[in-house]
C-alpha cells in the first residue's frame, strides 16, 4: 500500500516530517486513523496525542494543542501553534 | 599652537571609541540577520499548511463567516503597526510610520475613523510624544519574536474586528510592517488583514480525479471559526519575524555607514593634526632662527 507523507508543524519550525503507513490524530469529534487513500479532510484537533506509524514502523507520537490536521492526496498536515515531540 | 594640536588629537580619539562601538554593533546585528532569517524560514511550513487548510475551506465549502464579510459601510478601522524597540536602525521606524501616516490619511479620506494598535517602543514613543491616543501596545520583545505574543495580538484585533461598530468595533484591520526585500533593502508594506481576501493555494486534483469532496470535521463552519483567526495570527507572526529580520539587518547597514563615517573623521583629523603640529615646528625653527641671527648681527 502507498505511504502518507507526513508533516508536523508547528508555528515556528517543522517538527517531523517524512513517509509513515497510519496516522491516528484525536479530532474535536473522536479518535481518527489515517491511512492512504483517505479522502481529504480538515479537522481541528483537540489536545492530545498524534501518534503515527513510520513507514519503516517507527513509532513517533507528537504533542499537538489549538491545532488542525488536514488530509489531501495522501499528504497529511498536522499544523499546530505549539507541537512538539513527546 | 600646542592647543589646536591637542583639540585635534582629542577629536581623532573620540572617532576612534566611537568607531569601536558602532562597528561592535555592526558585527552583532550582522550574526542575528541570519538567525532572524532562518527563523522567518523555519515560520514558512506553519503558514503554508494554514494558507492551504484556510483556502480549502473557502473553496469547498460555501460558508459566510464573519470575519470574511465586508462591512457596508464601514467606519472605523484599526492599523496595527509593526516597529522596533531599539533605534540606531537608520530610517527603519520612520519608513514604517511614514506609511502608517499616509494609511491613515487614506482611510480618514474614506471617512473612517482610524484607531492604532502598536508593536514596539519606537511606536509607542512616536504616539506619546505626540500626545496621541492608541488602543493597545506590545513592547520589549521586537528583537526576538515569539508565537505566543502574536497569539496576543491576534486575539486583540480579531476581538475588535467582531465587536460591533457601535460598541467600540473596528471594520477593518491593516498592518504595516517593514518587509525584508535583501540585505540592503526593506521596504514599508500594509496589507489589510480584515475582512479576508481570497486566499490560493489549495493542490489542484490531478486531470482524470474527480473534485476531491472535502470532509470537515466538525462542519465548515466550525472549522473556519477554529482556522481564520489561526491564519490571522500566523500572518501577523510572520509581519513581526520579517520586521525582526529587517531592523537587524537596517541597524548593520547604519551602523556599517557610521563606522565608515569614524574613519573618514580619523584620517581628515589626522590631517590637520600633522599639519598642525608641523606648523609649529616650522615656527619654532624660525624663531630660533631668527633669534640666532639677531645675536650674531648684534
Amino acid at each position: 500500500m502507498a505511504d502518507l507523507t507526513v508533516n508536523v508543524v508547528s508555528a515556528d519550525e517543522q517538527v517531523w516530517s517524512g513517509q509513515a503507513s497510519m496516522v491516528v490524530a484525536r479530532t474535536k469529534e473522536g479518535e481518527i486513523g489515517i491511512l492512504a487513500g483517505h479522502q481529504p479532510l480538515l479537522g481541528i484537533l483537540s489536545a492530545g496525542e498524534v501518534r503515527i506509524t513510520a513507514a519503516d514502523g517507527g513509532r513517533i507520537t507528537a504533542n499537538a494543542e489549538d491545532g488542525f490536521i488536514s488530509v489531501e492526496n495522501d499528504t497529511v498536515t498536522i499544523a499546530a501553534r505549539a507541537a512538539a515531540l513527546a | 599652537m600646542p592647543a589646536q594640536v591637542r583639540v585635534y588629537r582629542s577629536r581623532i580619539r573620540s572617532a576612534q571609541t566611537t568607531k569601536k562601538i558602532t562597528r561592535a554593533m555592526e558585527l552583532i546585528s550582522a550574526s542575528r540577520i541570519a538567525k532572524a532569517q532562518q527563523r522567518v524560514a523555519a515560520s514558512l511550513p506553519y503558514a503554508r499548511a494554514v494558507t492551504r487548510a484556510v483556502s480549502a475551506v473557502a473553496t469547498y465549502s460555501n460558508v459566510d463567516h464573519i470575519l470574511t464579510r465586508e462591512s457596508e459601510n464601514p467606519r472605523r478601522a484599526a492599523i496595527v503597526i509593526f516597529s522596533s524597540d531599539r533605534g540606531l536602525a537608520g530610517a527603519f521606524n520612520s519608513n514604517v510610520l511614514r506609511k502608517s501616516e499616509e494609511l491613515a490619511e487614506l482611510l480618514r479620506g474614506e471617512g473612517k475613523e482610524v484607531v492604532s494598535y502598536l508593536v514596539g517602543r519606537k511606536a509607542v514613543g512616536y504616539y506619546r510624544f505626540r500626545r496621541r491616543e492608541y488602543v493597545q501596545d506590545w513592547v520589549g520583545g521586537t528583537d526576538n519574536p515569539d508565537a505566543d505574543t502574536a497569539h496576543e495580538i491576534a486575539e486583540a484585533v480579531v476581538g475588535a474586528f467582531v465587536k460591533d461598530t457601535d460598541e467600540g468595533g473596528v471594520d477593518e484591520i491593516h498592518i504595516v510592517y517593514n518587509r525584508f526585500v535583501s540585505m540592503l533593502t526593506q521596504t514599508p508594506e500594509m496589507l489589510r488583514l480584515l475582512p479576508l481576501e481570497v486566499v490560493e493555494g489549495v493542490e489542484q486534483p490531478g486531470e482524470s480525479e474527480v473534485l476531491p469532496l472535502y470532509e470537515f470535521e466538525p462542519d465548515s463552519a466550525e472549522v473556519l471559526d477554529a482556522l481564520l483567526p489561526v491564519y490571522i495570527e500566523s500572518r501577523i507572526y510572520a509581519a513581526m519575524l520579517e520586521s525582526a529580520a529587517s531592523k537587524h539587518a537596517a541597524t548593520q547597514r547604519a551602523m556599517k555607514a557610521a563606522s565608515d563615517n569614524a574613519d573618514k573623521l580619523i584620517r581628515e583629523y589626522t590631517r590637520l593634526a600633522n599639519n598642525a603640529r608641523q606648523q609649529e615646528i616650522t615656527q619654532q625653527i624660525s624663531e630660533i632662527v631668527g633669534g640666532a641671527d639677531a645675536l650674531s648681527s648684534s
